[in-house]
């Protein structure tokens, strides 16, 4: 009898909830809509890599893609490269996209799906380096590191290679 | 203006090289710069050469760089900290000569660590380089058992501010990836370059099968040695002066 | 053939409930430990970079080699034919299923990412045999589940003997597996040995033994049921043999490293200097688990055909167990790699040097927690399903059991 009830309960609960989330997905009608991104920054330029939508939808499965055919292909193409997500989306102020309103952890607190991503990967941007004593104040040697790592964008540049990427 | 025969026949022959050896050079071109969309292939092997006999005692520019360059923690206890690469003295037995050399990661051909994990996570890429996949790596440690060079280090601890080039986190294997960031964007392993700047010059990096390379002519022309070469691993790491 | 009444224990006694809750406590710890060990990192354990598997994986191989020869009992009954062996039959596949799930609980939970389970329930390297024996494992609790379900099946009985072969064959394949796990590593000098697989394979007839009559002396003790002579006598000299084969094959291995100049080190490791590794091997290993024990089993003026006595070497041999494979993983990884032969080796990572291990408190329970489980799961098994003969006295087991009165009629006959 006591299990009864308590079934009952949950499938009350769980209808509730159900109507609560579709009234709220559909927008109400007066209230503004919690949103999981008051407050977040949301990135650097007005363009995704990809449309809103698509993003929204299949990030995971291009990060997962990518992240196959960097570790095991050497493939470091910028566009679905978490580094690249982290260096446009991370909020200026925290330099990172972890934190109440870092860009990945305010949404994903939201939906309640936890991500792993971050116990290994840098949650901060690789062009400040916030973790990189150096980058702070660029001192002799990682000027001339820049400069080596401009030739080989110079290089990659080059007409001959430029002329073989789609 | 007229031109003798002979000026013909040079001009003449100089375009007609130039045709049929320009794009030969192309080649070569595309051959040095990986296309960035194109993944690693097996034309490539990399491999290091380390000369023994210019390893000093007392230097480790090469252990510092790899530190730094894959922001490696060193407030950690001994026994758990993790070392790609270290510094190993040997003292003969018998004649008690002593000589110091860097081991990491051997890379090998056919290495054990990628025989024994369960999930594949260890794993050879195509162009040579021994890596772990953390993303799949479930920290059994199987590979630490058989790595005969005793080459890796699990992740005993959390970890914090990790670089973004090098994720590295808790629970997983991980040894030396001869600095595949580095490698992949065009340049040399820290290590190599550390010894070529502050060390004694004793490391060489480069592609093993390609045969204009400085590695792989010194391969060709001088003594060379795997460690432990009676496993038959052929090791992308070669040791003079052993 | 005598017909075997099977039964439930009864189950409601204040002791059985106090067991379930000990060893469900324990169960707890374990889990606890786990989390703890996860969630803080191995650094919290005594494993470190040169001692990578430690006391957990000394449990847990004890535990899934046990698993496989517990089931021995029931493999003489069906694939060789003894009847005396049939009312045993079931409780050797429960003990089988129990002690397997108990091991790779403390294997899964020691792991640096216990969350990745599903990882590696679908991603294999079959070069790998860690890869095999995940197949190995889930596979031997489904064949003897069947194999189980076919003893208790009355309909089903006339499969027993071709399931009981398959089960056979699986767990030699098992324990060869378990086995190769140490002996494919051509990286050390205790493991690269061809040799480990059927010794793993006698161990695990030896360990398994000792367990079952361990387990099936309590429970007819606790619930008071009887427990005749005859059967005790028959696995008595069985384990007898077990453990005089695993000596054996400890020796021949130790006399073929002894044979290779190259081996010396390690052997004079083990054997002569290793400290606690070389106590355990001639004082936990030879004499507690090997020596004592067989004089015990086979010398009548020492066991004097006591019940007691038989418990007391059953439960020797599982101490030697334990030494023995602390030796085998810990003192195996304890003794330094040999890269450069010949050369006296230092750095900073510990090259040329013993490792260091002393097991920490959340290791111990994780492994404590394992044999729990096993145990527990077992002893909440017996009162639900009838695995336990309602009586193993002489007269219920022996075919050829003749009872006084019944000899006496027969002589005036």
């Amino acid at each position: 009898m006591k299990l009864k009830l308590g079934a009952w309960v949950t499938a009350v609960v769980a209808v509730a909830v159900f109507f609560a989330a579709a009234y709220a997905i559909s927008g109400g009608p007066s209230k503004p809509v919690p949103s999981p991104l008051a407050g977040v920054y949301l990135g650097k330029g007005t363009k995704c890599v990809a449309p809103l939508s698509v993003m929204r939808r299949y990030h995971m499965q291009f990060l997962l893609h990518q992240r196959f055919l960097t570790v095991h292909d050497g493939i470091r193409t910028k566009r679905f490269l978490l580094t690249n997500c982290v260096d446009c989306h991370a909020d200026p102020k925290t330099q990172s996209v972890l934190g109440k309103h870092g860009f990945c952890a305010s949404c994903h607190e939201y939906a309640a799906v936890r991500i792993d991503c971050f116990s290994c990967h840098s949650s901060h941007p690789e062009s400040t380096g916030a973790n990189s004593v150096m980058a702070l104040a660029p001192t002799n040697s990682r000027i001339a590191e820049m400069v080596k790592e401009t030739e080989i964008t110079q290089l990659q540049s080059d007409p001959v290679v430029a002329s073989n990427e789609h | 203006m007229s031109i003798d025969r002979r000026q013909f026949l040079a001009v003449g022959g100089s375009v007609v090289a130039s045709m049929a050896l320009a794009p030969g050079l192309r080649l070569i071109a595309l051959a040095e710069a990986r296309n960035p969309d194109q993944g690693v292939t097996n034309l490539k092997r990399w491999g290091i050469l380390v000369d023994t006999t210019r390893c000093a005692q007392g230097c480790s520019a090469c252990v510092t760089a790899c530190n730094k360059e894959n922001g490696l923690q060193q407030d950690v206890r001994l026994d758990i900290r993790p070392q790609w690469i270290r510094t190993v003295t040997l003292r003969d037995e018998q004649t008690g000569y002593v000589q110091t050399l860097p081991m990491m990661c051997q890379h090998c051909e056919d290495p054990p660590c990628v025989d024994v994990c369960p999930t594949g996570a260890s794993f050879r890429r195509a162009d040579g380089i021994v890596l772990v996949d953390r993303h799949i790596c479930i920290g059994c440690r199987y590979c630490m058992m058989a790595c005969p060079y005793k080459a890796r280090s699990f992740v005993h601890e959390n970890l914090h501010d990790q670089l973004p080039d090098i994720p590295r986190g808790k629970g997983t294997v991980e040894a030396c990836t001869m600095c595949v960031q580095r490698v992949d964007a065009g340049k040399i392993p820290a290590c190599v370059e550390a010894c070529n700047y502050d060390g004694g010059k004793a490391m060489t990096f480069g592609d093993m099968k390609d045969p204009t390379s400085e590695i792989a002519k010194r391969l060709a022309t001088e003594p060379s040695e795997e460690i432990r070469p009676q496993l038959a691993l052929d090791t992308g790491v070669r040791y003079q002066g052993l | 053939m005598k017909f075997t009444d099977f039964r439930e224990i009864e189950g409601r006694s204040l002791g059985y409930y106090a067991l379930l809750a000990l060893f469900g406590v324990l169960v707890l710890a374990g889990l606890y430990a786990g989390y703890y060990m996860e969630t803080n990192g191995h650094h919290v354990t005594g494993m470190n970079n040169q001692i990578v598997w430690g006391i957990p994986h000394v449990f847990a191989v004890f535990m899934i080699v046990s698993a496989s020869g517990v089931l021995n009992v029931a493999s003489i009954a069906s694939v060789f034919g003894r009847d005396m062996y049939k009312p045993l039959a079931r409780l050797s596949g429960l003990l089988a299923i129990s002690l397997l799930i108990g091991g790779l609980t403390v294997l899964v939970l020691d792991l640096g990412k216990p969350d990745r389970l599903i990882v590696a329930m679908t991603t294999y390297n079959f070069k790998s045999i860690f890869a095999w024996n995940i197949f190995l494992y889930t596979g031997f609790i489904a064949v003897v589940t069947v194999y189980l379900w076919t003893m208790m099946e009355r309909r089903m009985n006339r499969y027993t003997k071709t399931a009981g072969m398959f089960a056979f064959i699986w767990r030699l394949t098992l324990t060869t597996g378990t086995g190769s796990i140490f002996g494919f590593l051509i990286a050390r000098e205790a493991y690269d040995s061809a040799l480990l697989a059927p010794m793993f394979i006698i161990m695990s007839f030896s360990f398994g033994l000792a367990i079952f009559i361990l387990y099936t002396m309590a429970a007819y003790n606790l619930t008071g049921r009887p427990l005749g002579d005859a059967i005790m006598r028959r696995l008595k000299n069985l384990l007898g043999v077990f453990v005089a084969a695993v000596l054996y094959f400890v020796t021949v291995y130790h006399l073929t490293n002894l044979y290779m100049t190259a081996h010396h080190a390690f052997e004079k490791f083990i054997l002569l200097n290793g400290g606690v590794y070389t106590a355990l091997f001639w004082v936990g290993q030879v004499l507690i688990g090997g020596i004592v024990p067989l004089i015990i089993l086979f010398h009548p003026r020492v066991n004097g055909g006591s019940r007691r006595m038989i418990a007391v070497a059953a439960a020797l041999v599982l101490v030697g167990a334990f030494c023995q494979i602390y030796v085998i993983i810990i003192g195996g990884e304890a003794f330094p790699l040999i890269i450069f032969p010949g050369k006296i080796v230092s750095s900073s990572f510990f090259d040329g040097v013993v490792g260091h291990y002393r097991p920490s408190l959340p290791e111990i329970t994780l492994g404590l927690s394992g044999v729990a489980l096993a145990m527990g799961l077992a002893t909440f098994a017996i009162k639900v399903l009838p695995y336990l003969p309602a009586s193993l006295a002489d007269a219920d087991v022996d075919p050829h059991h003749k009872s006084k009165s019944e000899a006496t009629e027969a002589a005036h006959a």
